[in-house]
């Protein structure tokens, strides 16, 4: 993870794109300036960016699923659950899955754990539309190129 | 069983927290109602589900933009309801 650059996600272990389901791995840094403010004394990895880091790898599933031709923004985060507290230092599996694939957007249920103990879960929607420009879809590749470790997708 | 307008309207009501005796059928949902773009992904995800079909939002949306089609002719809700009852019977079909 590099929080500041909103890299959530260090590497996508598993991805299966037709049936929606994509399991990967955050690395939660041992030092940034995130920390520096959240919080003094106690360094926690906040909520917002766990949602993000569950957003983004419902989006490379997406990206997967969809050949990169168009991209998922979000939307809307329909639900989010933080059970415990994110530390630095910490290995994080990331788990997202497609609920409901419609037209223009698609819905998804993502959760993340550590040693198999839940630290929170969502359910996030996507709103489907073009890239923007070539900047960002090149980008996306680029970075899905670099993460993915899955034997498929 | 509920009618289709009814299942919409329901549908409606608890998305965007609208009075339910306010949403009729000659409504237009954007117009009439000032559901936003945001909020009718949200009434279509809900529909999707309802129904078992797919909304055809984005092929909507490009003859929209492309004004192949006016907003009333998919977003009036008696239209909608009938565009709705095509999907459906297109999958049992």
């Amino acid at each position: 993870m590099l929080l500041e650059y909103f890299q959530m996600i260090d590497a996508v272990e598993d991805l299966d794109p037709d049936n929606g389901k994509i399991i990967a791995r955050a690395d939660v840094p041992m030092e940034s300036t995130v920390f520096e403010g959240h919080f003094p004394g106690s360094p926690l990895v906040p909520g917002v960016l766990l949602i993000e880091t569950m957003a983004q790898a419902s989006g490379f599933m997406l990206l997967a699923r969809m050949k990169f031709e168009k991209m998922p923004f979000l939307a809307n985060v329909t639900s989010a659950k933080m059970r415990t507290f994110v530390e630095p230092g910490e290995v994080l599996l990331v788990e997202a899955e497609l609920d409901h694939d419609g037209s223009g957007f698609a819905t998804t249920k993502a959760r993340i754990s550590r040693d198999g103990k839940k630290i929170c879960d969502s359910k996030l929607m996507f709103r489907i539309m073009p890239f923007p420009n070539d900047t960002l879809k090149n980008n996306m590749l680029d970075r899905y190129s670099q993460i993915n470790q899955s034997s498929t997708g | 069983m509920a009618t289709t307008f009814e299942a919409v309207a329901e549908i409606i009501s608890e998305t965007s927290d609208i009075p339910l005796e306010e949403i009729t059928p000659e409504k237009n949902a954007f117009t009439d109602l000032g559901i936003d773009s945001l909020d009718f992904l949200d009434i279509a995800f809900a529909i999707d589900k309802n129904f078992g079909i797919k909304i055809p939002l984005e092929k909507w949306t490009e003859e929209l933009n492309e004004n192949k089609a006016d907003v009333d002719e998919y977003f009036i809700l008696s239209k909608l309801c009938t565009r709705i009852d095509e999907l459906i019977a297109a999958k049992d079909a």
